[in-house]
């Protein structure tokens, strides 16, 4: 037997080739994770991040006395579950309906334009909403045909949340739905016909062989969004953001943003704090909800 | 198969119900996109009427004018090009670079790199960090901040390693390694010819990822020069950010106020216009994509 060293060395050029990306992801990726001791230091500029004095947990401390804390927690964590239990169930009703649709031209029509809607930038989506949504557009038009009176949807901060979550499911509900019709079609054909010689309806084919067949798929997808449920689609949030909506639409990223990078005194370790907290919250999360689906449907992410 | 037995009553009407809520969707999905090109073709004062709905209505190129007379979109179209091709090129490449060695059971260590690589998706630094972390690269209002930054997907590396193991199989390795092929020409003569589809597919990903993106640019970037076509768009479309200079030969400031409206739905279709040419094409190797993503080892 070859020893270890020799088997390495013979491989010397797979690990040149690996050199690069290593290399990209220990600056990119850990460098940043290093970093992230500034939440834990008064960060002065000059002083740089291993100069800089330490102060312990007084940005924690500060962000969680301050006003402003309990607005942003609410909001991200109405946003977030909020898209998560609206935006859960739709893929999969659109994967279950287009897999009993018989006619193949219908079902390639409706997959090709439910899809494509995923490939518009965040802000062509804002765009999008800004012109059909505004006070004389046409949906407000289509509001006053039936007597309603017209809604200045995006500067109400009542509307944000609705807004962001259904403009999200109607961007998204069919590309997300590809990995369940994926899931589907492994379903075995003989389960179908044993069902159908047994007289079962559709709608029990659906509850007794179709659901149970995606369940797995479905709760790695619940667990990977349990993992960002904090990240709240933060690009197109800060997007459709405006001073009249502010009240329900800042969420943890966009003030960590403003915080840090936006104001005219940028407070990098305040803002690398908060930051550094909900990436902890998340990351707790994720292993809790992973864990629990172990238990539970013995289904986990690894 | 379930046409030897007759459908039941109940399952006709299910799926009666089924292709009329595939059609209501078709139509939700449909309108929205269908007013904005109609809109888009449509004279300033018919659209502040509200008289567009599903057809141009006084059909008229003049939003499309204006569009192209405002300089900076050229730029920006010019500026997003130029970090889709440079920087996908440099994503696929380092993505081959890393899945590669991490796909070969001989690779000593690559569990560790895995976790490595791995770990990266579920904790980072955050905003912050890495601002710093550019800036004190000196990257910051250089075209750099665009691609470098971003250069490896974590998520893509994990795809295309796992299809690189079910593709490549060992026999063919060890056939190359008896006939004295060494690491690099088997990936380069024999692994990449045959992963197409994957190396397609990751190109995909990634150009789609540079053409849609804005927040890089808001806040590496200072230089309007350097502004990829997304933050254009945001100034112009999310802020309603208009320099009349840049506004081509208007005169009358009302005529100008109806133009920015038209202005909008022009602008939209133009930015988009390059993934809707493509979308026909690449729409089965995105499902491809997906489907292979969603493989579990």
């Amino acid at each position: 037997m070859k020893s270890l060293w020799r088997r390495t060395f013979n491989n010397w050029e797979l690990y040149a080739l690996f050199a690069l990306p290593l290399l990209y992801i220990i600056v990119f990726q850990y460098i940043p994770i290093y970093g992230i001791q500034i939440a834990f230091k008064q960060f002065s500029p000059v002083k740089g991040i291993t100069g800089s004095p330490w102060i312990g947990f007084d940005h924690f401390i500060r962000f969680f006395e301050s006003y402003e804390f309990w607005r942003v927690m609410k909001n991200t964590l109405e946003l977030s579950l909020y898209h998560l239990i609206a935006g859960f169930p739709f893929p999969i009703l659109l994967a279950l309906s287009l897999n009993y649709v018989m006619n193949q031209r219908f079902k390639k029509f409706v997959q090709m334009v439910t899809y494509a809607p995923h490939f518009i930038s965040a802000v062509v989506m804002v765009g999008i909403m800004l012109v059909a949504l505004e006070p004389r557009g046409p949906i407000n038009a289509l509001l006053q045909a039936v007597g309603i009176t017209p809604v200045h949807f995006m500067a109400e901060a009542s509307w944000f949340k609705s807004i962001y979550v259904w403009s999200d499911i109607w961007q998204n509900i069919g590309y997300s739905c590809i990995i369940y019709l994926a899931a589907l079609s492994g379903v075995s054909p003989s389960l179908h016909e044993a069902a159908v010689m047994d007289g079962a309806s559709k709608l029990r084919r659906i509850w007794h062989i179709d659901l149970p067949g995606i369940m797995p798929v479905a709760i790695i997808l619940l667990i990977l969004s349990m993992g960002s449920i904090l990240n709240a689609g933060f690009e197109k949030v800060l997007l459709m953001q405006t001073p009249l909506n502010m009240e329900s639409a800042e969420v943890i990223d966009t003030y960590v943003y403003k915080v840090g990078l936006v104001s005219a005194l940028p407070n990098y370790s305040y803002a690398a704090a908060i930051g550094l907290f909900k990436s902890v919250v998340a990351f707790i999360l994720l292993i809790t909800v992973n864990y629990t689906a172990k238990r539970i449907g013995n289904e986990s992410l690894w | 198969m379930e046409h030897a037995i007759k459908e039941s009553r109940g399952d006709r009407l299910f799926t009666i119900i089924n292709y009329s809520v595939l059609s209501l969707l078709l139509a939700t999905v449909l309108f929205p996109l269908l007013h904005v090109l109609s809109a888009s073709f449509s004279s300033p004062q018919a659209i502040i009427s509200g008289r567009v709905w599903l057809f141009p209505v006084d059909f008229s190129l003049e939003g499309y004018k204006t569009v192209f007379n405002y300089g900076l979109v050229w730029s920006g179209y010019a500026n997003s090009l130029f970090y889709a091709v440079v920087g996908t090129t440099i994503n696929v490449i380092l993505t081959i670079m890393a899945a590669y060695p991490l796909s070969r059971k001989d690779f000593m260590g690559r569990q560790f790199f895995m976790f490595l690589f791995v770990f990266t998706m579920l904790f980072n630094g955050g905003l912050i960090p890495t601002y710093l972390l550019v800036k004190q690269l000196g990257m910051l209002d250089t075209r750099w901040a665009m691609i470098i930054p971003g250069a490896l997907a974590v998520f893509n590396v994990i795809i295309t390693r796992t299809y690189f193991r079910t593709t490549i199989s060992d026999e063919l390795l060890e056939a190359a390694q008896i006939d004295g092929c060494r690491n690099l020409r088997f990936l380069w003569k024999i692994v990449v010819p045959l992963s197409g589809p994957i190396i397609a597919v990751m190109a995909l990903f990634y150009a789609v990822g540079h053409w849609n993106s804005y927040f890089g640019a808001l806040i590496y970037l200072r230089d309007q020069g350097l502004y990829p076509l997304q933050l254009i768009l945001k100034n112009l479309l999310v802020q309603n950010e208009f320099d009349p200079t840049m506004m081509g030969d208007v005169e009358q400031m009302a005529q100008k106020a109806y133009l920015t409206q038209l202005l909008k739905y022009s602008l939209i279709v133009v930015a988009s216009l390059p993934v809707l040419i493509i979308y026909p094409f690449v729409q089965k190797h995105f499902v491809k994509g997906v489907m292979i993503g969603s493989l579990k080892e």
